[in-house]
């Protein structure tokens, strides 16, 4: 059975007097423990559909369904943009936000705090405020927040996109790395594709307005997987055109539309 | 770096100390009219007169006691309404007309109804305080909540915050920044309201002191109730933001 299931969703927003489309008839099914990324032009509808996912916005039709395990924990945690950390609470307050919004017990949460403050590297800085950290730091933050939550299924909204080249590989390293350990069932929002075969298990391509899955890729590359490595790797180059041309169609056709 | 911090100090705490030396020089040479501007030491020497009498302090510790309890008065309900407007629009819409309609009028303007209502007492001073601090803070709360940003609010939900929680650890840490610029604004015009109402309808505190000695014609202990003004203007703020600095130390 799939960890996460989609059927025939479609969400339509209103704008002024007229609609938008922003997601299409999508179905689709996702096996525990993969890692799956979301791949398409801007403004194709990904964050939305991660949106309906995290039970911030409904779907105007179809089904969503997570299947959660016997063990009490929560269906989903998201890792937001940049801006996602909490700039009143220390580094400390926010990894430990999830699991006290779940109300557990004091010694759990602080083991659990610890436990992924040291994972990110953070626990010299657990009292400082997000306003001391570098661009880096607070996505590890957020990393360390949604995993210390231990939530079924990780999504993440372009987690990277704000940081500069150097910071982005050595967080996506760093994200492989305790992704590994926990084997978390991951839907990883990103328009980069460099990043979607470094992190992916599947790569599903999105169509321009209104989104649609227009493909669904298997990246059987074996891991642990580094960007030199895929850099170098035949089949990878070749995976990286075929979404290039792809993308590029996508894009130049949303231009003839408008 | 750190020579031009000096010389930055220096200027800044010469220029006022020149404009008192000219002051004193002026007047001491009748060039400004002494009755008038009597000079700076004159005045000083007043301020320890009356300081030594105790006068000065009953006057002080008045004034202070209406300002304090009348602030408090005004700026716990207007924190309230503020965070209920900020945080439901079923609030924000029946409490803004209110408030809306009421901002506009000075609250001097209203003295008379206040007397009317609360008499010629200590608590009608605490009422007027209290009308005129309510406003900006009101305001200010409600704005500071609305505009949290969205992406907070989100990872609330997102973390399954309960409405507590989301008060405690989203709404009311979120607003404070804003809130606290409106609680400063309110300080410096709980100041000005409590000496004009002082003048109207009082018999004691630093407005009288001021409008007594200009009708008595004591222009020196007139002047001693204006450094007061000044100097207590400058003492809130400086509690305040240090006050600001405690509350908000990730800003």
């Amino acid at each position: 059975m799939s960890k996460i299931l989609l059927e025939h969703l479609s969400k339509r927003f209103i704008r002024g007097n007229r609609f938008i489309d922003a997601l299409e008839d999508i179905t689709l099914s996702i096996e525990e423990g993969e890692f799956v990324c979301l791949l398409g032009p801007s403004g194709c509808g990904k964050t939305t559909l991660l949106r309906i996912l995290a039970n911030i916005e409904k779907p105007s039709t179809g089904h969503v369904e997570i299947q959660s395990s016997p063990k009490n924990r929560p269906l989903q945690s998201m890792i937001f943009q940049e801006s996602g950390v909490i700039p009143w609470l220390t580094v400390e307050e926010n990894v430990a936000f999830g699991l006290k919004m779940r109300h557990l017990p004091k010694f759990y949460i602080k083991e659990r705090t610890n436990q992924y403050l040291k994972k990110v590297g953070l626990t010299k800085f657990r009292r400082l405020y997000p306003k001391e950290l570098s661009g880096g730091m607070k996505q590890r933050v957020s990393i360390a927040r949604a995993f210390a939550n231990d939530p079924e299924i990780l999504l993440m909204d372009e987690p990277f996109a704000a940081l500069d080249e150097q910071n982005k590989f050595i967080l996506q390293e760093e994200l492989l790395t305790i992704w590994q350990e926990t084997r978390k069932t991951v839907l990883f929002i990103t328009h980069s594709i460099d990043e979607a075969l470094l992190l992916s298990d599947r790569i599903l391509l999105m169509s321009s307005q209104p989104g649609r899955i227009v493909k669904d890729i298997t990246i059987d590359m074996k891991r642990p997987r580094t960007i030199e490595k895929v850099r170098s790797d035949p089949v990878m180059t070749d995976t990286f055109l075929n979404i290039w041309d792809h993308l590029q169609n996508e894009v130049k056709q949303t231009r003839s539309d408008n | 770096m750190h020579h031009r911090f000096n010389t930055q100090k220096i200027i800044t705490i010469s220029s006022p100390l020149c404009l008192l030396l000219l002051w004193e020089i002026f007047s001491q040479m009748n060039i400004l009219d002494s009755r008038f501007f009597p000079p700076p030491t004159l005045i000083l020497q007043t301020l320890w007169d009356m300081a030594e009498s105790g006068e000065l302090f009953k006057h002080i510790t008045v004034s202070l006691t209406r300002i304090l309890f009348g602030f408090l008065l005004g700026v716990i309900p207007a924190i309230c309404i503020g965070l209920l407007m900020g945080m439901y629009k079923f609030m924000k819409y029946t409490f803004s007309p209110i408030i809306m309609i009421f901002m506009p009028i000075p609250t001097l303007a209203m003295l008379p109804i206040i007397l009317i209502l609360f008499g010629i007492g200590e608590f009608s001073k605490m009422v007027t305080i209290a009308i005129s601090v309510f406003f900006p803070v009101a305001i200010n709360t409600a704005a500071g909540v609305a505009n949290i940003d969205q992406i907070y609010v989100d990872i609330a939900k997102n973390y399954q915050a309960n409405a507590k929680d989301f008060f405690f650890k989203i709404a009311l840490p979120g607003s404070l920044p804003v809130m606290l610029e409106g609680i400063q604004m309110g300080q410096a015009i709980a100041l000005l309201t409590i000496v004009a109402a002082e003048m109207i309808g009082a018999t004691s505190g630093i407005g009288y002191l001021i409008w007594m000695n200009y009708k008595a014609f004591l222009l020196p202990e007139m002047y001693v109730g204006l450094i007061l003004i000044s100097f207590f203007g400058y003492f809130f703020s400086l509690v305040l933001r240090g006050l600001e600095r405690k509350l908000l130390p990730w800003k």
